[in-house]
């Protein structure tokens, strides 16, 4: 029935009228995202790709020299690259597994009947409303220890959040939870408000514990919808840039990604750079497919 | 479907038609330059130029953080965009092998720069490879790192009898770099909320390498040998290794937080009474003297950087040239700008807005060195200055000092001399991988 609604046009509608087929209002709407696509992705995706094997620089005339694998074999046993990695890493399960549990937490909380919930859910929506740049000006702000209010309202009295070497990727992080929770939150929240009733009466009836209706009810049914909001904030996290850039320098914080913008825009080793952002794709590429294969598993159940 | 097809193609046509009629426009000059004071006061000198001859000037600007990307996208780009740029002293290697910025070789020798301009800019700021007589630049904006100090808290007669006290000598301006570690630590006081120095911590530019150049050169340290691009021995010399001890030491006595410092945060300690002394370019010291923009106006002094040890006295250098770029389709109506630019008055007046103009008849001027208090040390300075590499690859030699440097200074990662022997061999590989000494 779906099919059949889409290939075929309402013999009374407008556009039929006017003498166009559902063939070329396919092609209307279609064809020019499709180009869209080639122009501004497949093909600067290929073009790098050549790119990767040589050894141009975009900043000066000399001919770009084919390398071979050269620059793959460098940054792979580059150890900075190698700890650009870690850090990305450790960045993403802190972030991903801090939104996953303040998100869900506070879905589970509002996720009953209260008064100014519309109010309350909108307001607390506004962080990930804000523009990266703008949320990392004012944490920066919010660190300070001369005048943050950060150590002021803990009692920190100097704590060094962002020059702390140790300290300043949690400090990143934390900010990130603060941000992105919400879109956790919004994502349970409409898996929560889809669970039946029913299902909750039924283990009253059976006096089934609270701990035991979570576990066997709320979270197995609300787990698909948790996942894709882990595959977005995962791939999200792996390529954060602006707000660790504008936070600190420290390069204990140094994301994979930042490590790729000073290569290609501040030495302009564009050769080797378009080579780190194809290895770079190609672990998120792995890293959402495993997701993926997962979420279907989830979804089977 | 075709009829909207080409529409929207006959209206990006217009878009595009439109963006560039207004760059193609007759008789204008754009200049591309870093987003800070003397840029307002070149555009003021500008103004000054279309007055007299109805060329409008507009100089453009962008935080110092993306000047550098914003620039050489542009270049390799060939875009048109920019006439002209005030390009860094780091760039000339980029901007002449790229092939963006015009050789200026005839203009400087009809115009005999080199004996008009001040020795060090014309090194540094107009030269490229050094000493081989090709001249990228128009040394525009003279600028080193100087240091700025609390002249109320080194004037406290209780401060100097304490100070007299505890370390044998009369506190005053720091006459080598021993006396900066001493009053550095000296006015070190966590409790009161006052510490003893800011300097130049920040790992993303050349923030970094500004701040320990200061230190290494003092101390007779060397970052290699500028024509045979051997690193090896110099930059891990005992000298430089003492050097990056002693600027090391410095770090413990900055204000909380002190970690990704650069010209901004150097002139807050002084505006909110963070620190004694803060290090800084010339460039930023305008606003220290202004009551608006620093409560303690008044209360500020300057210094030239102290000699070390050895009693070498050297500082790091800042400042830029202007370049005309190679794509601008107004080549002729720039190097009319630059032929007025380079008249002894309109240094005069560059000087009088607030410029540091790097003529050096003007410098030498009593009328420029009494104009403001920095002016003397800004004149002493510019004779004893040293730069970092200027060849095309300089922002990976950055880098790699960076990547050495940040962790041993903010981290106490590894001793000096590691440090710097991991330096001198990343940058040894840096240099054969473009071909360099061999």
């Amino acid at each position: 029935m779906a099919t059949t609604m889409i290939t075929t046009l309402d013999r009374s509608s407008r556009a039929a009228a006017r003498g166009l087929s559902d063939i070329s209002i396919r092609n209307l709407f279609i064809i020019p995202t499709v180009l869209f696509l080639i122009v501004f992705n497949i093909f600067p995706l290929i073009y790098s790709l050549g790119y990767s094997f040589t050894d141009f620089r975009a900043s000066t005339n000399a001919p770009a020299n084919f390398v071979g694998l050269q620059n793959y074999r460098d940054l792979l046993n580059d150890p900075y690259v190698w700890s650009n990695f870690a850090i990305t890493a450790k960045y993403v399960i802190i972030s991903v597994a801090g939104q996953l549990l303040v998100g869900f937490g506070v879905a589970m909380l509002l996720n009953r009947d209260i008064p100014l919930k519309g109010l309350l859910t909108t307001l607390l929506l506004l962080p990930m409303m804000l523009s990266m740049a703008v949320v990392g000006l004012f944490w920066k702000l919010l660190y300070d220890p001369s005048f943050g209010i950060i150590n002021y309202a803990l009692g920190l009295g100097t704590f060094e959040w962002l020059s702390d070497p140790k300290m300043a990727l949690y400090a990143v992080a934390l900010t990130d939870i603060w941000m992105w929770s919400p879109f956790v939150m919004l994502l349970s929240l409409a898996g929560l408000s889809a669970v039946p009733k029913h299902l909750y009466e039924a283990a009253a009836i059976d006096r089934a514990g609270p701990f035991y209706t979570f576990f066997r009810i709320t979270l197995p049914l609300v787990a698909p919808i948790l996942m894709i909001a882990v595959i977005f904030r995962t791939m999200e996290a792996f390529k954060t840039f602006d707000l660790a850039y504008i936070l600190t320098s420290q390069p204990t914080t140094e994301l994979i990604s930042i490590r790729l913008y000073k290569m290609a825009f501040q030495e302009w080793q564009t050769g080797r750079s378009c080579a780190l952002a194809y290895i770079v794709l190609i672990m998120v590429l792995a890293i959402t497919n495993i997701y993926v294969k997962y979420l279907n598993k989830v979804k089977e159940r | 479907m075709r009829k909207l097809v080409t529409s929207v193609l006959a209206g990006i046509g217009l878009t595009l038609a439109c963006g560039t009629s207004v760059y193609a426009q007759e008789k204008s000059l754009t200049i591309f330059w870093a987003e800070w004071d003397p840029a307002n006061y070149l555009q003021e000198l500008g103004n000054e130029y279309e007055k007299e001859t109805g060329v409008k000037i507009t100089v453009e600007t962008t935080p110092w953080s993306d000047f550098q990307t914003k620039a050489f996208t542009e270049f390799n780009a060939h875009g048109d965009a920019y006439d002209l740029v005030v390009g860094d002293s780091q760039w000339l290697g980029a901007g002449s092998t790229g092939g963006h910025y015009v050789d200026l070789t005839d203009f400087f020798n009809k115009y005999k720069l080199k004996e008009v301009m001040a020795p060090a800019t014309v090194k540094y700021y107009a030269e490229y490879p050094g000493n081989s007589g090709k001249y990228w630049a128009i040394p525009l904006e003279g600028d080193a790192v100087g240091w700025s100090y609390r002249k109320d808290w080194f004037e406290d007669p209780k401060e100097k009898e304490a100070f007299k006290a505890k370390y044998g000598y009369d506190l005053d301006v720091p006459k080598d770099f021993k006396a900066l570690r001493d009053i550095a630590e000296f006015f070190y006081r966590p409790d009161q909320k006052r510490y003893g120095i800011a300097i130049y911590t920040d790992n993303s530019y050349d923030a970094m390498a500004m701040g320990f150049e200061n230190a290494l050169f003092s101390y007779g340290g060397e970052l290699g040998d500028y024509s045979t691009y051997k690193v090896d021995g110099f930059i891990n010399s005992d000298k430089a290794v003492a050097a990056l001890d002693a600027y090391k030491e410095l770090y413990k006595f900055t204000p909380p937080g002190w970690a990704k410092s650069f010209f901004v945060e150097d002139n807050q300690a002084i505006t909110e009474n963070l620190a004694a002394m803060s290090m800084n370019y010339f460039a930023f010291f305008p606003s220290l003297i202004n009551e608006a923009s620093n409560p303690n106006a008044k209360n500020t002094g300057f210094f030239a950087n102290p000699p070390g040890p050895g009693g070498d006295q050297f500082a790091a250098l800042g400042g830029q040239g202007i370049s005309i770029v190679s794509y601008s389709q107004k080549q002729d109506e720039a190097m009319k700008f630059l032929e007025w630019f380079i008249k002894d008055e309109t240094q005069k007046k560059w000087a009088a807005l607030g410029g540091y103009t790097c003529s050096a008849a003007v410098l030498k001027s009593a009328e420029f060195q009494n104009a403001t208090p920095y002016n003397k040390a800004f004149y002493e300075t510019m004779f004893k200055v040293k730069d970092f590499w200027a060849v095309p690859e300089y922002a990976e030699l950055l880098q790699q000092l960076n990547q050495r440097v940040y962790p041993y200074m903010i981290g106490g990662e590894g001793t000096a001399k590691e440090t710097l022997d991991a330096l001198a061999a990343d940058w040894t590989a840096t240099f054969k991988k473009y071909g360099r000494g061999q």
